[in-house]
């Protein structure tokens, strides 16, 4: 029997893997955006995709994302399966209009003989210094978009395995990349991934007794090092990565929530309108009962993504977490 | 050889040096749009394909007439005329091959008639019982796009999709004028350019966008010149001489299939109903300009050209307005029965599998459903 070491790998190159294993497998999968050929785009994620598989397979678009996802549904309609990728969160706006008016509708539009096995690419969020437009937390939008499964992974396993699932899936899929995990490691052994599980199931990351941290993404590491922390105080928190926001893991996410009594959800998005808003709402009509305190959000402010010099004040850490916690109602304890 | 080895490998250049990457002299539209009946060039057009086109010519006269009145009658909720444009309508799907694909705006069902979609099915969507009613897989047909231009794109990349399998398919995508001023049609036209993708793109300039007339829309020289900008050759035509239309068109497919890349034709013509039925004309445009454009009818130039050159007596006219009698007649038949709803469709087609939230929503329109049928006595409803 080999073994394979099991090497510390990044998002990145997990993501990148993923896109190959994908292109090798089926020859529909096309690779096509911004800088994704040449260069392996602005992240690296599709380095060497054009060189192993050509430019056909691998694409630089003209500069225009509208005409990219476009393009891509027409491909898609011939019996392709593109996956596109938007260089930057603020800079997939431009094809909401694809998007929302076609990516998302045309299986419906057409009692599901014209299904649109598209994946988009985002990269999300902030944390990375990055200037206006390169920072913001789209999800929102694309959660209230009937028609799209919207996943995030928060981990370098999970970045290939919902990488793969999106592309295996016949619905579009808006998959949203934090780009401050880029180059998070892990221990991954790429020759072994994990078997891709179906999309929309959340996972325990961290088990506790006292209250469950509701989040996904990029607030998951933030969360477990919260979690971490708060034993100071005497709470045992429990971690719940979402990974997939659309569908919901209501299951996951409640039976968590009975467990422990009290929630919080947290993400870098905005509060108002926000996915936590949501998640709040399902969480109180399903667990009413076993809530101890109403369901909080720990969420980025309802303001312009900061510039970069002040976005540590916007975005949610350790401490603002912990506040959260600390107002869920302790006292009816003691 | 691949697309993008077709297009050359990245070469540098040296600073001071320039030169045009395509030469624009071959792609400008002829300063007059180009015009078959009434022509010299009527003498070698196909009697057989003239014939053909009245036929069709004048079954979708009676196809936009009939449909008008099933809005009158209720039978539909909307409906885009296109009367006086119905030499570019039929034209458009004439000229494809069964392999090749059509992309209609929502104005363009007498196109997708033509192709060979019941008109019941093509009515789907303007009727309201649901938004496609016939599957784009069984005559190429994509479905009516309501956003304007936003079609175009996808026909790019079904024609590109296509010619990276290998496959001998062209698209022809059809807008408006109006809809050459949205975002969709420029990036569309240039992903086609640079592709090179074998796709035709039919702008029918008929005057308006709703109320709005074209001089407000551009102040290009012609739609068709917007082509030369893209590095594509722009074609002008008398969107109402039917024989035009079809050799502009079927040039353009023609070059499409030999590997020559995208075509942009402009096809002047004229809305000579209102915008649908529910939109007043009268408030933005004058009757002698509609009248003046009723002289220049898509029937009315092909029949003088027939009828002079012996093609058509008073017995073919009978036969083609016979036929398009029927036509109309099967058309009130099959709008006048009832559509069959299943309100349980709302949930069908919205992902392969509906998610658990759309699930729980399914059940509680079915409870509505049955407590409807059913009524309990003693609630209050």
């Amino acid at each position: 029997m080999t073994t394979v070491a099991v090497k510390p790998a990044t998002m990145a190159q997990a993501l990148t893997r993923a896109l190959r294993d994908a292109m090798a497998a089926d020859p529909a999968v096309h690779v096509m955006g911004e800088d994704v050929g040449t260069l392996g785009g602005v992240f690296r994620v599709t380095d060497g995709l054009a060189k192993e598989f050509g430019e056909d397979r691998c694409t630089d678009t003209p500069l225009a994302e509208a005409g990219i996802l476009g393009t891509a549904v027409g491909m898609a309609m011939y019996g392709l399966r593109p996956v596109v990728e938007m260089q930057f969160d603020a800079f997939a706006y431009p094809a909401f209009e694809q998007l929302i008016s076609h990516v998302s509708r045309m299986r419906n539009r057409t009692r599901g003989a014209m299904p649109l096995p598209i994946t988009i690419r985002v990269p999300y969020g902030g944390g990375i210094g990055g200037v206006e437009h390169h920072s913001d937390s789209s999800e929102a939008y694309y959660m209230a978009t009937p028609g799209l499964h919207v996943v995030t992974p928060a981990t370098v396993a999970d970045a290939y395995g919902l990488l793969r699932a999106s592309i295996a899936s016949d619905d579009p899929v808006v998959f949203l990349e934090p780009k401050r995990l880029y180059w998070s490691k892990d221990s991954w052994n790429p020759e072994e991934p994990a078997p891709v599980e179906p999309i929309g199931r959340a996972v325990v990351r961290r088990s506790g007794r006292s209250a469950t941290l509701i989040t996904y993404g990029p607030s998951v590491p933030v969360c477990m090092e919260a979690a971490e922390a708060a034993r100071a105080e005497g709470w045992d928190l429990e971690v719940v990565d979402l990974r997939s926001l659309v569908p919901f893991d209501d299951e996951t996410v409640c039976a968590s929530v009975r467990r422990t009594g009290r929630a919080v959800v947290v993400h870098e998005s905005g509060s108002f309108g926000g996915p936590g808003g949501e998640i709040a709402a399902r969480v109180t009509e399903r667990c009413f009962h076993h809530l101890e305190a109403p369901v909080l959000r720990v969420a980025g402010f309802d303001v312009p993504y900061p510039p970069p010099m002040l976005e540590r004040h916007h975005l949610p850490g350790v401490d603002r977490i912990l506040d959260a916690v600390g107002r869920l109602q302790w006292e009816a304890e003691s | 050889m691949t697309v993008m080895e077709q297009r050359g490998a990245y070469q540098p250049t040296p600073p001071p040096a320039w030169q045009p990457r395509t030469d624009p002299a071959p792609l400008l539209p002829d300063a007059e749009p180009y015009r078959v009946l009434g022509t010299e060039a009527a003498a070698k057009a196909d009697p057989e394909l003239l014939r053909t086109l009245y036929a069709q010519l004048v079954r979708g006269r009676r196809y936009n007439a009939q449909a008008t009145a099933l809005t009158k009658q209720g039978r539909l909720a909307v409906y885009p005329s296109t009367t006086g444009q119905e030499a570019c309508e039929v034209a458009a799907a004439m000229v494809l091959q069964e392999r090749d694909w059509l992309f209609p705006s929502y104005r363009d069902t007498l196109a997708v008639v033509a192709r060979g979609v019941e008109p019941a099915q093509a009515l789907t969507l303007l009727r309201g019982d649901w938004h496609t009613g016939y599957d784009p897989y069984e005559h190429r047909v994509a479905p009516l796009s309501t956003p304007l231009a936003t079609q175009l794109p996808h026909a790019v990349g079904l024609a590109h999709a296509a010619r990276l399998k290998g496959d001998d398919v062209v698209a022809l995508a059809m807008v408006g004028d109006g809809g050459t001023s949205e975002g969709d049609f420029h990036e569309a036209l240039n992903f086609a350019a640079v592709w090179q993708a074998p796709v035709v793109f039919l702008v029918q300039n008929n005057g308006f966008a709703i109320s709005v007339p074209l001089a407000k829309q551009t102040a290009a020289p012609s739609l068709a010149h917007k082509a030369v900008g893209y590095g594509m050759p722009g074609r002008l035509v008398d969107g109402n001489d039917a024989a035009a239309v079809h050799e502009v068109l079927s040039d353009a497919v023609r070059h499409a299939r030999a590997g020559g890349g995208p075509t942009l034709v402009e096809a002047i013509t004229y809305r000579v109903d209102a915008h649908t039925n529910a939109d007043d004309a009268t408030r933005y445009r004058g009757d002698a300009e509609v009248e003046a454009w009723r002289e220049h009818d898509p029937i009315v130039l092909l029949e003088r050209e027939l009828t002079a050159r012996g093609l058509l007596d008073e017995a073919g006219i009978e036969a083609a307005r016979q036929d398009a009698e029927t036509m109309a007649a099967a058309l009130r038949e099959q709008m006048n029965q009832d559509p069959v709803l299943d309100p349980m469709d709302l949930f069908a087609h919205v992902y392969a599998e509906p998610t658990p939230q759309l699930r729980e929503q399914r059940e509680q329109l079915r409870a509505e459903l049955e407590a409807e049928a059913e009524p309990e006595e003693g609630t209050h409803r």
